[in-house]
């Protein structure tokens, strides 16, 4: 069955914001499906609102929608664009439950629009639990005990069938929303009435505990002619209980029989069948250890997190060939990319790839990292090694928590236990019970303090070969710790082969120095023992990821590194070996180390020739809050421009949701941790002709200066630029002789100068640590006793003051307008891209704010001002490439707050909003052109408004402080796109889904500083006939206004009607909430959380509020524009609107 | 110098490990540990590249005579269950690996590790190899003979003997596994074919247990016969279908089975899998030719050219039939999709059919194990 010749227009929905559950591995597969789909000549229609995305590149699809993917907009796109088709398989949760809206409301019949990838009673099959669970029945396959409910009743019911612990699943939620495992009757009640809510009908499934079964997860693809392969299968390493997001998780499949996996996979073909799937699913079982018992837990008809997973611990591209798939294609139509055979097989691995989740728990204050059946991790990281021991170790070092590889860092339970040994386990044993991020780093300590096999697996569940594995990572380390460290001492050479026996387990050679460091009481620095390693002739072999184990030649170059490859004897002397080996030897060129494969030994692996000249992309790493889509899409993009300017691309990255680690989006790509050991290893294979740092975040740029020193040629802006724009003294005389004005602050290494460099600039301070990302631990600071308490909290978490890392402490410019600029620069000249307005006052962090392209308040003098004055940084700096600058605006002046010399999280929403190609002429700066030369000139900036929201997963960590700051909470964002701000900003809340009302009563309750704004706002809102409930302070001050307002309580009041009541309630339609000083922000904070679980919107600034009602004005006064941003700017690179 | 690490032990503590090698006719070697003193081996060098199904390899006949190396990054981790084998012993000569070890069976069907299952079954073994440089070497270079040595036997030495093994082309090695005497296998009491029982005559060339399984499940009493036993002694019990084994060799070298293919083509339904199939080619008059490295896996995905259906396939074989050769009314009619060989073979008017891989899987996917019933219908209707 060839493609359809019926489908001209395909609509394709892409997955929104990246939130917990959601990420950018959407992003990859809608990207990988728009490629797919526009080789075949179909005209694509693309709807997704997450301006960060490389998907919603106007060159990807025919019309790119950055809008809110709401039924309403995705039914006016339907009218205007006329698909005949719609795809909604590759964009995740969001895309399937929004298809389905438009399914249901008649949207797709009404226009004739076909549902492809998945029709609806595929996705209801899938996502309906009663449906699931009676086609499973039906097919004769196992599935744990369990029966829906709707009320708290029925679900305290069907427990006592199930027995506790009880496993509570919501319907048609995202990554586990609302689920959980109640292990007792009053449990049960408060965990259902949660899951009950979450769940958008309102319905949960109560089920049998499967915690501690092994958990399998089946990648597959099916075609509509009943062609099925299993890509890939994966082991959860983190038993049943802890959501698979969260899991470390291993490929192949280790611990179950061919029996077993083979019956596994014949009820994964037959649930495929049965549900009649087209392209990719994920089909989730759980096994019993014990018994071999087997059941389904769940399945889902698209491409999704493991899918991605899958694609990448493989090289089988899912989401292509599940978009292809969905045009009608048969499996054994298409080919594999990389062997150029049938793309109807199942790859077969020679090597094992171990992912690890990435979480950012100490973000969300007060937030429980228990690990459950909600997924909490914000990203991953994976890594390929040639046996598990390696790949953990190397996923481990490219998780970037400080950790070197399996380690376990003392915690501040173990203060007061002195390293009593018992003491310790005993510790170790009692927190290993319930699943935590560090759970396997604890448990190899707790190993190495006397754990048994036996205990290990009782008290963790996890599978013994894992423990064993464990065991033995450890017997290296005590190899390490023992005869190497003595060799060392003593200043002998250990030997090369046990060396390399040692990283084959997959030891750093940072983790090897600190193990010879603490057994020797020596300073050895990492590069040491890399030294060493390198005279003893210890090189990794870098192998290629082939989908077939070596049996066919690949030609897509994709690579991991790996030691666990013994050295090649020599061949027989007068045998045919040893002549072709030294034939080989002599058209060799360039040095091999000793212990490498070397050109002439057996197989070795293709590697395309080329003589372009070689740029390296160093990527971010694993997602996490303040580093993520965004860079990855700078990379990409820089990649696609070097390429077309004629260099071979080459890509360092360890993140498996990324386009920029898909084999097709880059020359080479090399799965690696973006470590410093493992890049320099990279480029001593590949030999650079530039590295290039300042696209993929922190993670590049913390290693530019080591990488400098080490004589790797590194491109655009210097190190040292960047390190003097990071360091406060030399950035503080920079500014200084730029004349330029930043606020007054000082550094501190203790508590006593931050309370005196605090009295001197005045309170309130904003107080950080320096070097962070994302506003880590950052805070406003209004008085000195909340001072004294930060500075001592600080020492408690683990993060030690001194004059090596002090805090900074800077007077807090209270009302401030805060503005972003992202520039480029050449050395000669500064072109500012745009300056964007952040919405929320100066205080909030930018990657939180909402902000706004062109600036909405802002005259055109200060305008200027700050482009003269990123002019004036950019020069000095010697900027080469991408900048990012941040100013505060108050009562006319322009303070400078910093400046960062490298790609900024803005970056891709300002290329989307303004259809500048900032990242190519930043990439074409950094090859020696200037932007004169690239045509990137000053431009005036465009006629209509372009709003980023930010999305917050406060839902995720119930417990958290709800309320913006300066420490960075978002994990995405989203674009509004509209003539004017206000349709603009609405549009984006509303994309970043705010339930915005038109009408109804409205909750205020704000602080004494913000009274006095709020009263002309309620003023408008009162006129578009909203109604209000506030306390009584609020209430009175609207009263002087003459605005009236009904009367709710505070707690402390204990009066009726409460806030509190009145919240819950679900009268409210909104909730205004603005706070000031520490104790009313940890007074209110309950009801935000109340607010976030009720589903009420929340605003918790006056500035949030203003905009708010700017938008509801405007779409109260004329209808919002739906256009695509091919509309926007006719001609690629006009800066006109449309209209 | 000091002390050395020699990382993972490949069976836990008190097992002697040797220092060998795999030495290969064309003198590369691959050095590795052999487990327990080191027995030696010899034979063809294929690379395999399942990720689970270790201990149905090394029970298959299929395998004698030939050196297995196991892509897969780990070995073993399920331990042996003697409910999987495919033959009472191990068959492959010998076994290489990139890392097995175990130090016990953690898996609830194991009952002894693999280390120990491997010496207790005296097979050769060699762990610590870079499996993947091996593999590309074959691949690169065709399938090799060679042998598996302690590194104290001399690369010299072991080279010579590399040499010295037979080539496998012309080589019968059939007749060294099939059984001596007939036996008889009852239809599967909980079977799944309906009706009436058949009696089938099964001529043996190696034949793995799960086929006999397969067969016995469609309600068919099996007669299994040497592969070399003549039609007239085979005819006394009145099959009403053939059914020819899988095997090891060349199957250009069992002349007296392509003898006795040809007697029953046309006669009564005949079914072939593996070296059945290439003898049932060869008895139609086409030839055989041995692939460059063979096919052995649990991935291949094979064209049913008459459906359009896609089978994942379980391989192992290292000679194909030419299709080219096959005279009129014999049709190839499916096709391995990664290198377009012939996987199956169709008798036009004929009650025939066989095919290259193995549809009773063990190990490996179930996608084809309706090809069993198929020949229960062909059965059936000649007797209908």
């Amino acid at each position: 069955m060839p493609k359809r010749k019926d489908l001209e227009t395909v609509m394709i929905l892409g997955s929104g914001p990246i939130v917990i559950g959601q990420a950018c591995e959407f992003d990859y597969s809608a990207t990988q499906g728009c490629k797919a789909l526009k080789e075949e000549g179909l005209r694509l229609v693309l709807l997704n609102s997450n301006p960060a995305t490389v998907m919603t590149d106007p060159g990807l699809s025919d019309r790119t929608y950055i809008e809110p993917m709401t039924a309403e907009v995705a039914r006016d796109i339907i009218r205007l664009e006329k698909p005949q088709a719609i795809l909604p398989t590759l964009g995740g949760q969001t895309a399937l439950n929004l298809a389905m809206e438009l399914y249901e409301k008649g949207a797709l019949s009404e226009f004739g629009v076909e549902m492809i990838g998945a029709d609806p009673d595929v996705i209801e099959i899938a996502e309906s639990r009663d449906r699931f669970r009676k086609t499973m029945t039906s097919l004769g396959l196992d599935i744990p005990v369990s029966a829906m409910a709707h009320t708290v009743e029925e679900a305290v019911d069907v427990a006592a069938r199930t027995g506790y612990p009880a496993i509570i699943r919501p319907s048609y939620t995202l990554g586990g929303t609302g689920g959980g495992i109640a292990r007792s009757r009053a449990e049960m009640e408060l965990m259902a009435w949660k899951g009950l809510n979450a769940s958008p009908v309102g319905q949960v499934l109560v089920e049998e505990s499967l915690v501690g079964w092994k958990e399998m997860e089946l990648e597959m693809i099916r075609d509509l002619g009943d062609n099925a392969v299993i890509v890939c299968g994966i082991e959860n390493v983190d038993p049943m209980g802890v959501h698979t997001g969260d899991s470390v998780t291993v490929a192949p499949i280790q611990t179950l029989t061919d029996v077993e996996y083979q019956a596994m996979r014949d009820e994964a073909l037959r649930v495929a069948r049965a549900v009649g799937l087209n392209g990719g699913c994920n089909i989730q079982f759980a096994v019993d250890p014990r018994t071999g018992r087997r059941v389904v837990i769940e399945m889902n008809p698209r491409v999704s997190r493991s899918s991605a997973l899958a694609s990448k611990a493989t090289g089988f591209p899912i989401a292509r060939v599940a978009a292809k798939l969905s045009v009608g294609y048969l499996l054994s139509e298409l080919k594999n990319g990389i062997t150029r055979k049938s793309a109807c097989f199942e790859p077969a691995l020679d090597y094992c790839v171990v992912k690890a989740p990435r979480f950012n728990f100490e973000k969300f204050a007060g937030a429980s990292s228990v690990l459950g059946l909600e997924m909490r991790a914000v990203g991953e990281t994976m890594a390929l090694g040639g046996n598990y021991r390696e790949a953990l170790q190397k996923a481990l070092r490219g998780l970037e928590i400080g950790l070197l590889s399996l380690e376990w860092r003392p915690d501040e339970d173990e203060e007061g236990l002195h390293g009593d040994r018992v003491a310790r386990l005993e510790l170790m044993k009692k927190r290993l019970a319930r699943p935590e991020p560090e759970r396997l780093s604890r448990l190899y300590e707790a190993l190495k303090l006397g754990l048994t096999r036996a205990e290990a697996v009782e008290i963790t569940s996890l599978d013994p070969w894992f423990v064993i594995q464990m065991e033995l990572i450890l017997e290296a380390e005590r190899f390490v710790a023992g005869p190497l460290a003595a060799d060392i001492a003593a200043g002998r050479d250990p030997a090369p082969e046990a060396l390399r026996k040692v990283k084959a387990q997959g030891f750093s050679d940072a983790q090897i120095a600190r193990i010879v460091n603490t057994e020797n009481g020596t300073l050895l620095t990492p590069p040491d023992i890399s030294a060493l390693r390198e005279r003893l002739g210890v090189a990794p072999v870098f192998r290629q990821v082939d989908t077939c184990a070596g049996e066919f030649l690949a030609e897509t170059p994709y690579y991991y590194s790996s030691y666990d490859a013994p050295p090649p004897a020599s061949p027989i002397p007068g045998s045919e070996a040893e002549a072709s080996a030294g034939a080989a030897a002599s058209r060799a060129t360039g040095a091999s180390a000793p212990l490498k494969a070397s050109p002439g030994a057996p197989g070795p692996e293709p590697r395309p020739a080329g003589r372009r000249p070689k740029v390296m992309i160093l990527g971010g790493g694993p997602n996490r809050i303040g580093q993520g889509i965004e860079f990855d899409y700078c990379c990409v993009k820089a990649c696609q421009a070097f390429d077309s300017m004629g260099f071979a691309t080459v890509m360092v990255n360890s993140n498996p949701e990324t386009v920029s680690t898909d084999y097709d989006a880059v020359g080479r790509l090399y799965f690696e941790p973006v470590t410093l050991e493992d890049v320099l290893a990279v480029c001593a294979e590949e030999k650079p002709d530039g590295v290039i740092v300042q696209l993929g975040g922190q993670t590049p740029l913390n290693l530019a200066m080591s990488l400098k020193e080490a004589g790797v040629p590194i491109w655009g802006t210097a190190p040292e630029a960047i390190f003097r724009a990071e360091d406060r003294r030399s950035w503080n005389e920079l500014v200084e002789k730029l004349s330029l004005l930043q606020p007054p602050g000082h550094m501190a290494a203790d508590e006593r100068s931050a309370l005196a460099a605090a009295e001197e600039v005045g309170y309130p301070v904003l107080v950080r640590p320096s070097f962070v990302l994302g506003g880590r631990a950052m805070r406003i600071i209004g008085n000195s006793r909340d001072l004294t308490l930060y500075v001592r909290s600080f020492a408690e978490s683990g993060l030690a003051l001194g004059p090596a890392s002090p805090i900074l402490v800077d007077k807090f410019l209270d009302d401030a307008v805060e503005v972003d600029v992202d520039a480029v620069a050449d050395g000669e000249r500064v072109v500012v891209a745009a300056v964007m307005e952040h919405i929320e006052r100066a205080g909030v962090h930018s990657g939180d704010s909402s902000c706004c392209i062109p600036p909405f308040t802002l005259p055109d003098a200060i305008r200027d001002e700050i482009t003269r004055q990123t002019g004036l940084l950019g020069l000095e700096l010697g900027v080469k490439g991408l900048m990012n600058i941040q100013f505060a605006v108050r009562e006319g002046k322009v303070y400078v707050l910093e400046a960062n010399p490298r790609a900024s999280r803005t970056a891709p929403f300002v290329a989307k909003a303004t259809g500048r190609p900032l990242i190519e002429a930043a990439a074409e700066v950094m090859v020696g052109r200037t932007l004169a030369e690239c045509g990137f000139l000053d431009q005036d900036p465009p006629g209509y408004y372009a709003v980023k929201e930010a999305v917050i997963p406060w839902g995720r960590f119930s417990g958290a402080e709800v309320l913006l700051g300066p420490e960075m909470h978002s994990t995405g964002e989203v674009m509004g796109l509209d003539r004017t701000f206000g349709h603009a900003f609405l549009k984006a809340q509303i994309a970043a889904g705010t339930d915005v009302p038109l009408g109804g009563d409205i909750i205020l309750t704000v602080c004494d500083r913000d009274k006095p704004a709020l009263a002309p706002l309620a003023a408008e809102l009162a006129a578009m006939g909203f109604t209000f409930h506030a306390t009584p302070g609020t209430v009175k001050s609207l009263a002087d206004r003459g605005i009236s307002a009904g009367t709710l309580y505070n707690l402390s009041d204990q009066r009726s009607p409460s806030l509190h009541e009145y919240l819950k309630s679900g009268k409210a339609k909104m909730f205004v909430n603005t706070a000031q000083d520490p104790q009313s922000i940890r007074d209110s904070s309950f009801l935000r959380a109340e607010a976030i679980s009720c589903g009420v919107p929340i605003m918790t600034t006056i500035a949030g509020l203003a905009a708010m009602v700017e938008g509801l004005k405007a779409v109260k006064s004329s209808r919002w524009r739906i256009s695509p941003l091919q509309d926007y700017r006719p001609a690629a690179a006009g800066g006109a609107a449309a209209s | 110098m000091t002390s050395n690490f020699s990382g993972p032990s490949p069976a836990g503590g008190g097992v002697a490990l040797t220092p060998a090698a795999l030495t290969l006719d064309d003198g590369t070697s691959f050095t590795g540990t052999a487990l327990g003193g080191c027995l030696e081996a010899a034979g063809e060098v294929i690379f395999i590249t399942a990720m689970s199904g270790y201990q149905e390899v090394l029970t298959d006949p299929s395998y004698h005579g030939q050196i297995v190396v196991f892509t897969a990054a780990h070995v073993g981790n399920y331990g042996t269950s003697p409910t999987v084998d495919q033959a009472p012993e191990p068959q492959s000569a010998g076994v290489i690996f990139h890392e097995l070890w175990l130090p016990e069976a953690v898996h609830w069907l194991s009952d002894a590790d693999l280390p120990a299952w491997l010496r207790a079954g005296k097979v050769g073994a060699l762990t610590g190899v870079d499996t993947r440089a091996l593999t590309l070497h074959i691949r690169t270079k065709g399938a090799r003979n060679g042998v598996i040595a302690p590194l104290s036997a001399g690369a010299a030495e072991a080279y010579a003997r590399a040499r010295r093994v037979p080539s496998m082309n012309g080589l019968d090695l059939a007749c060294r596994v099939f059984t001596r005497k007939p036996y008889k296998v009852p239809a599967a009491p909980a079977g799944e074919g309906e009706g009436p029982v058949y009696r089938v005559a099964v001529l043996d060339f190696g034949i793995k247990r799960s086929i006999l399984g397969q067969l016995s499940l469609q309600n068919m009493d099996l007669t299994v016969w040497p592969g070399d036993a003549s039609p007239e002694k085979i005819l006394e019990e009145r099959p009403q279908g053939l059914f020819l084994a899988n095997g090891p060799g060349d199957p250009a070298a069992c002349s007296y089975a392509v003898r006795t293919a040809r007697h029953f083509l046309g006669r009564i339904p005949v079914f072939g899998i593996c070296l059945g199939h290439q003898i049932m080619g060869l008895a139609a008059g086409g030839r055989t030719y041995k692939l460059p490295f063979g096919h052995h896996g649990l991935n291949h995905p094979v064209l049913d050219a008459d459906s359009g259906k896609v089978f994942i396939t379980s391989q192992n074989h290292g000679f194909c039939v030419d299709p080219d050769s096959l005279p009129a009314g014999v049709r190839a009619n499916m096709w391995n999709l990664n290198d377009g060989t012939v996987e199956g073979l169709a008798w036009d008017g004929e009650p025939a059919f066989c095919v290259q891989f193995h549809p009773e899987a063990s190990p490996g996917p179930h996608d084809s194990r309706a090809l069993f019933a198929r020949f229960r219908r062909l059965i059936k209707e000649q007797n209908a």
